[in-house]
């Protein structure tokens, strides 16, 4: 590996410490839970470790997550729990009730309208969290997401579905 | 009052049982890898959240505490699950390279990323690798 040519760090102090000030105050939380109990020692090594975390991570992610509705993240949480327990029971009867030779196992291919990484990787997660669709690869150019379907009959209803009630609101949450 | 609780607590313990009782037959039951892969996503989020659910129920109502490591349980499950899948699928799809004629077509120039790669990794402006690529 060659040296590193010298790099001006034109990042503020406060930016070179908290990075991502949201992420720290989530490890800071996300420890406050593990320990189940509040004290304020808990609390001070809570802030070291999510302060000496982020920054030691921030490589990864130079860009703060392009989020721009919370409110719309938080309600589309709400659907995608939902949807779980849907298609849970749905896939429940097919499992039960269905002989595996008359499941329609097939591929479906979606056609990605979403650009950033973030989105398509919580995309493709919700898709395999319902129960009945796995989403198995991405073509190389990141533009087409491939779906493993337990029961799908019509193709086309299977990705208009996902593309109305996952993609459409991922588009209003990520840019 | 205190049956109320325990019905809940009993309900949700069983429903969750139930719910991993199905994602094993599934396993047991379904042909092949692809299809088994469907069955512990239903265990996880279900059978799981089931239990979770109870025992939160359960510390809330008989010990009086709220409990919040089950929240944390169910975040990190619907987070690595649906990685730990993608990355069986594409192990499979690698360890079983005739499967490659049956993947329908991407739609793209390109094919999908476990067999094809892009032509030149510099000239896309998304992806994961070409990102982390310029960092």
């Amino acid at each position: 590996m060659a040296a590193r040519p010298p790099v001006t760090d034109t990042r503020s102090r406060f930016e070179r410490w908290l990075p991502h000030p949201w992420l720290t105050l989530m490890l800071v939380l996300l420890w406050m839970l593990l320990l189940n109990e509040f004290s304020v020692g808990g609390l001070l090594v809570g802030f070291v470790l999510a302060i000496v975390i982020s920054r030691l991570t921030s490589q990864f992610w130079p860009e703060r997550p392009p989020i721009k509705s919370y409110r719309k993240a938080l309600s589309y949480l709400g659907l995608v729990a939902w949807d779980v327990v849907v298609a849970n029971l749905q896939v429940t009867r097919l499992i039960l009730f269905r002989p595996a030779a008359r499941l329609d196992v097939r591929w479906v291919v979606l056609p990605l309208e979403l650009r950033s990484p973030e989105a398509i990787t919580v995309l493709a997660g919700t898709i395999t969290m319902t129960p009945g669709t796995v989403s198995c690869d991405l073509s190389a150019d990141g533009r087409s997401l491939l779906v493993h379907c337990l029961d799908a009959p019509d193709t086309e209803e299977a990705v208009r579905q996902m593309k109305d009630r996952y993609e459409a609101r991922l588009k209003e949450i990520f840019p | 009052m205190e049956f109320l609780l325990e019905l809940v607590v009993s309900v949700l313990i069983v429903l969750g049982g139930f719910f991993a009782l199905v994602g094993s037959v599934g396993m047991v039951k379904l042909p092949d890898l692809l299809t088994r892969l469907h069955a512990p996503t239903k265990a996880t989020t279900l059978g799981v959240g089931g239990a979770l659910a109870a025992s939160m129920v359960f510390f809330a109502g008989f010990e009086g505490d709220l409990s919040i490591h089950e929240v944390l349980i169910t975040a990190f499950l619907f987070l690595t699950a649906p990685i730990s899948a993608h990355f069986i699928a594409k192990a499979h799809l690698h360890e079983h390279a005739e499967l490659r004629d049956g993947l329908p077509p991407t739609g793209r120039a390109q094919g999908w990323s476990t067999f094809d790669s892009l032509p030149d990794p510099d000239d896309e402006d998304d992806g994961d690798d070409a990102r982390a690529a310029h960092h």
